[in-house]
């Protein structure tokens, strides 16, 4: 075992470490913050490459690529817990991902947050949540990979509600906790079905892992009442969480919500790492993901599990896109952006395997932060504005972080052959198109396309093109960021460009990667049947998404920022449907909230009046029983007591007046007695 | 060595009730008393501790009666002893300010731990009774003399509801003594006796439930929130910290242990309950969902944490209902948890926030900006809510994931709907958290400058979180003691039966 495996643990203990001390440290003292926290997401990217060729090494001489590194935790019953982590394809892929975003992120935020107050409170929350996301990355134990998930969301919460004077940021934080927790609450029930039926937690051990074939084995064979195998009842659970993280229908109501938070902490947690977790989870978790009764993952058609994810994934991402057509707020429709988007990684992973969903996963984490910290140097040159209506005309004052944004755009939307997006976003399409379930989903995911292309479109061209819409009232005009937040943008653009060469049908090398196997360079793979097909049909369908924008918005840049918007004008009542979400927050609202605070409600009258009342009237019995005793007393003994008193006292007075001393009154008795007596024997003797 | 936890408890008692000491020398020797008593226990830990039972003091008492003066620690009174020394510390240090009568202030307190010790390390039931009537009889008076909001009706409330449970365990016990006519009422040897079934079946209930209502067991809970409010600090650190744990010990260390078939199923089922199992499993699982349900609409800060115990006391007696191994072990490392946390929260809640602004009441709270105020008690009641809603790291997580874990295969759906309650509990905390704390409502004009936190309060702070997060990261320090414990011949009874 090399020495970076059993290391792995210093990747997320850095960062920790930095968290650690920046939150013992002042607030004042911003540098070392800043320079603790970028320090230690270096030091981490430099482990996480050397990880990353640890892997690549392994593959290229054909090792089995995966690398566990097991310890005990804690004694449950007999048996030791453990944890562990692994260093296996899918772990170096993310790893590098992670740390690398993180660390642009890192840097862009000391221009964003430079004139906040509690800089230093940003850069102690930010550390932490890049230490629990490597660690959710590298954990070889569903246990620890729960713990870290728990500790990201946390800090989630923490960072949506940075700015918790906002009431909209303190409800959207609190929101974000509890409907992710509803998830969790599914993942917990499913980690611990998982741990009675497997006896262990661990994902490989040897044979003795919980996603090996011994373990796998058993869970497809035992059936719950429900009469599902315990493999995919474990299975949904587990995806229910996911579900929550991941912001899918029907819990995606979090995440747009959560943009209250700086818009560093919406590019990376929000966009590339935290949220994309849930499907890093189904990724993790495939074998028993496509475990069923039939065999192994024989068919990934068969396994029910793996459909849910599929019928999910595809209803997500159009769903979402739907709504982003229709939203003001620039961070709002990226975020709803965002959703889509993750229900494209799941169809991916449902139709095509990991390595489908995971390459959507990557390209997306480098072009969706790229887009958010583009829209966050906008708000900054704006000075807070977000709402896209107001905007305007900023691609002459802002040229790189327009070009820059143009390229996550294109990236996005899935623009041919140059942008990574087109790739990862094709590969989805094409293992859609050949599901053997259903075509539906590969027709939504195309509309999905169409929808895509079409806002993006138009939030670009309310935001760069045509003249400002600024009210007056604002006298500075826009400017361009400082270059600590315009390189980062810079190199993000690149990365979207270049990382669709890894992942092209002629050479997918990603793809092969993530299978530990090596790739080959044949433009045969092109000549696939359906690629080709997929390919026009696709690109087809986005420039007729892009046209239609064009068409709708280009004409109309001019126009007042109170002015309806041309699709208001086209369709009031449809527009007003998608801008309010299809209201499933009001939904919602209606329902769930309202039910469980009727339920509170219910509990604490029954805790008033019921439980005190019983105690209430318990007392009021034992008083009445004490005053009923109290006048027994006092009616019943008592006056039987003071009349035989009486009575004794009488009786006493009589006899006592015998004994008055007087020996007259005593001869007098004596002599009447005595008379008495002679009587009695004289009559009685002759009666 | 043990013994002598009880002993500098009561000596400490004693030196307060007779000599008039100042203030600051009284909570000192209350300081001294308690620390003591905890150095004892971690000498204790650290030297010869091995989870299994060891006598410490074995005298006859009252020989005609077959009485005996035995105290003995096994792997969960240590645990337990333990938490009470950490809590007893952490009380002294919030009451610092304690001006008014602190002579009996202290005396009391003192009897309260000595008491608690007591019943934690009697090994002989008469013993057990007596320290468990010795430790009713001080938190009586320092509710009623020292506590706020409807003290008289709380302490009174307190108090009835502890004496009617110390009557149905009362009864129990003679009628074990005398069914058992051994004339012993030693734990050891009464728990070896047969007992028929048809006794175990009436008798496991009543101890069971007798015991349960100190432990907050719905629906005999009520006693518990406004028993907390009504609370000096101190008093309801210790009341939810260590005297709901003495409930919850004896249905453990008691019920369970003397009557093991209690718990086997009746033959028949009503309403889908076929045991006492289930019934008190049930109790158990309503006892969350509603204390959690029950807090979230609370107003008064205070009454929120009360509730949120009686939430998590429910973990307690539904890992105890599992029968298993591990949700045992979870149950005592709940107790352990709950003790710690609950004792933080209430000492943010009442001696930080309340005593500095007089207002309990969220939304009067939320106008008072709390978090730029006294940010100590901000950040220290954030990671106490963060600790208590069960995320890992903190003791919490672990001791509920063992009741889980133990309860996922006899009651699935009950680990369901604990689920519910821990999601609800995420709720009320945050409320509670938002609401006192970081509220952006506008300041009232009458803003005045509230004292600074002070050293006291901050190590009180510091050591529970620390309790808390070394229990969190590393349970195994609390699990080597009791495993052995709970694999010890005292829990025979249970194994036979049901264990898994």
């Amino acid at each position: 075992m090399t020495w970076i495996v059993r290391n792995l643990w210093l990747i997320p203990a850095l960062p920790l470490l930095a968290a650690a001390l920046s939150a013992l440290a002042h607030r004042r003292h911003r540098l070392f913050a800043a320079s603790a926290a970028i320090g230690s997401m270096t030091l981490s990217l430099l482990l996480c490459l050397i990880a990353f060729a640890e892997v690549l090494r392994l593959v290229s001489q054909e090792h089995i690529a995966r690398l566990p590194f097991n310890f005990d935790w804690f004694q449950v019953g007999s048996e030791w817990l453990k944890l562990g982590w692994v260093l296996d394809p899918l772990t170096a892929v993310m790893l590098v991902m992670v740390s690398f975003v993180g660390l642009l992120i890192f840097i862009y935020s000391v221009g964003y947050m430079a004139h906040d107050d509690n800089f230093t409170r940003f850069f102690c929350f930010l550390s932490l949540f890049a230490g629990a996301m490597l660690g959710l990355v590298i954990a070889n134990s569903l246990l620890l990979l729960f713990i870290c998930w728990e500790i990201v969301g946390l800090t989630s919460y923490l960072l949506i509600g940075f700015w918790y004077q906002k009431p909209s940021a303190a409800s959207a934080a609190k929101k974000a906790f509890i409907t992710t927790r509803i998830g969790d609450l599914a993942f917990l029930l499913g980690m611990v079905w998982l741990y009675s039926q497997a006896g262990t937690l661990l994902f490989y051990n040897y044979g003795a892992g919980c996603l090996e074939q011994a373990a796998l084995m058993k869970l497809v064979t035992q059936t719950t009442s429900l009469g599902i195998a315990a493999s995919t009842g474990i299975a949904l659970l587990i995806f229910c969480g996911a579900i929550g993280k991941s912001g899918q229908v029907p819990l995606h109501v979090w995440l747009p919500d959560a943009m209250e938070g700086p818009t560093p902490v919406s590019a990376l947690i929000h966009a590339a790492t935290m949220v994309a977790a849930g499907v890093f989870l189904v990724a993790r978790a495939y074998p028993l993901m496509a475990a069923h009764g039939g065999g192994l993952g024989l068919s990934l058609a068969s396994a029910p599990a793996l459909k849910v994810v599929t019928w999910v994934g595809a209803i997500t991402a159009v769903f979402a896109a739907s709504i982003a057509v229709a939203q003001d707020d620039i961070k709002r429709i990226l975020a709803y952006s965002t959703v889509s988007q993750l229900g494209y990684m799941m169809l991916g992973l449902g139709v095509g395997g990991v390595a489908v969903g995971m390459f959507h996963l990557i390209t997306h984490a480098f072009f969706k932060a790229l887009l958010f910290m583009g829209a966050g140097s906008v708000i900054h040159g704006c000075h807070e504005e977000q709402s896209i209506r107001r905007m305007g005309g900023l691609r002459k004052l802002m040229p790189i972080t327009f070009a820059t944004y143009a390229v996550g755009m294109l990236a996005l939307c899935g623009f041919p052959l140059l942008f990574s997006g087109f790739w990862s976003k094709d590969a989805i399409l094409h293992a859609a198109s050949t599901w053997g379930v259903s075509r539906t989903p590969f027709y939504l995911a195309t509309l999905g396309v169409l929808l895509t292309a079409f806002y993006m479109t138009r939030q670009v061209l309310y935001v760069f093109f045509g003249e400002s819409r600024r009210p007056e009232a604002h006298a500075t005009s826009p400017h361009e960021s400082p270059g600590i937040m315009t390189l980062p943008l810079v190199i993000l653009a690149g990365c979207s460009v270049l990382l669709g060469l890894i992942g092209t049908p002629a050479w997918p090398w990603f793809s092969a990667f993530i299978n530990g196997q090596h790739a080959r360079f044949e433009l045969r793979g092109f000549a696939e049947s359906g690629v080709l097909t997929v390919m026009f049909s696709s690109t087809a369908v986005l420039l007729i998404g892009l046209g239609i924008g064009w068409l709708l918005y280009s004409n109309r840049l001019n126009a007042e920022s109170a002015s309806p918007d041309a699709f208001e004008q086209f369709s009031p009542s449809l527009f007003n449907l998608l801008r309010n979400g299809w209201f499933v927050d009001t939904f919602y609202g209606a329902t769930f909230v309202r039910s469980a605070a009727w339920f509170s409600d219910a509990c604490d009258w029954l805790d008033r009046w019921v439980f005190n009342g019983m105690i209430h009237l318990i007392s009021r019995l034992t008083l009445g029983a004490s005053r009923l005793s109290r006048s027994t007393d006092a009616f019943a003994v008592n006056r039987t007591f003071d009349q035989s008193c009486r009575g004794a006292a009488l009786s006493g007075r009589l006899l006592s007046r015998l004994q008055r001393g007087r020996v007259q009154s005593y001869l007098q008795i004596i002599g009447i007695a005595f008379a008495g007596f002679v009587l009695f024997l004289i009559w009685g003797h002759h009666g | 060595m043990l013994a002598w936890t009880i002993y500098i408890s009561f000596l400490g008692t004693l030196a307060l009730m007779l000599l008039k000491l100042s203030a600051k020398t009284a909570r000192s020797i209350a300081l001294l008393a308690a620390i003591a008593g905890f150095a004892i226990t971690a000498y204790d830990l650290l030297h010869s501790a091995n989870g299994t039972m060891t006598t410490i003091v074995h005298r006859s008492w009252i020989p005609p009666l077959g009485i005996e003066y035995h105290l003995a620690a096994d792997g969960v009174s240590l645990v337990l002893v333990l938490l009470t020394g950490i809590v007893a510390i952490a009380g002294v240090l919030f009451s610092w300010n304690i001006e008014h009568r602190a002579n009996e202030f202290f005396a009391l307190y003192l009897a309260l731990i000595g008491g608690v010790y007591g019943v934690f390390l009697s090994a002989d039931l008469f013993l057990l009774f007596v320290f468990y009537e010795i430790a009713i009889i001080p938190k009586y008076f320092l509710i009623a003399i020292w506590g706020s909001t409807q003290r008289e009706y709380a302490a009174m409330k307190l108090a009835l509801y502890s004496l009617v449970g110390s009557a149905m365990v009362l009864i129990v016990l003679v009628a074990a003594y005398v069914v058992a006519g051994a004339k012993t009422m030693s734990l050891l040897e009464l728990s070896q006796f047969p007992f028929s079934l048809h006794f175990q079946m009436w008798a496991f209930p009543l101890m069971f439930a007798g015991f349960g209502i100190l432990a907050g067991l719905w629906p005999f809970h009520t006693w518990a929130p406004t028993g907390h409010v009504a609370a000096p600090t101190a008093a309801s650190m210790l009341l939810a910290g260590v005297v709901m744990k003495l409930g919850a010990y004896g249905c453990l260390r008691v019920a369970m242990v003397l009557f093991p078939q209690g718990l086997d199923p009746w033959g028949f089922s009503a309403l889908g309950l076929a045991s006492w199992r289930d019934v008190f499993s049930l109790l158990a699982v309503i006892g969350i969902v509603y204390g959690a349900l029950v807090a979230l609409v609370q107003q008064d800060f205070k009454f929120v944490i009360g509730y949120s115990s009686v939430s998590h006391m429910g973990f307690v007696l539904l890992g105890l209902m599992t029968l298993t191994r591990v949700g045992l072990t979870g149950a005592v490392l709940q107790m352990f948890s709950h003790g710690v946390l609950a004792a933080l929260l209430f000492a943010v809640v009442g001696r930080m926030v309340y005593n500095r602004t007089h207002t309990r009441d969220l939304t009067a709270l939320g106008h008072l900006h709390l978090n730029k105020a006294i940010p100590f008690a901000a950040i220290t009641f954030t990671l106490a809510a963060i600790a208590s809603i069960g995320m890992p790291g903190f003791s919490g997580f672990v001791a509920e994931l063992q009741v889980l874990i133990g309860a996922w295969n006899a009651f699935p759906i009950y680990v369901l709907c604990a689920g519910i309650g821990i999601v609800v509990s995420v709720a009320y905390t945050w409320r509670a958290l938002q609401k006192a704390f970081f509220s952006d409502s506008a300041p009232e004009s009458t803003t005045h400058a509230l004292p600074p936190i002070s050293m006291p309060e901050r190590l009180g702070a510091v050591m529970l979180i620390l309790a808390s997060l070394t229990v969190g990261l590393y349970p195994q320090l609390l699990l080597n003691l009791l495993i052995p414990a709970l694999s010890s011949p005292l829990f025979d009874g249970l194994r036979k039966g049901h264990w898994q």
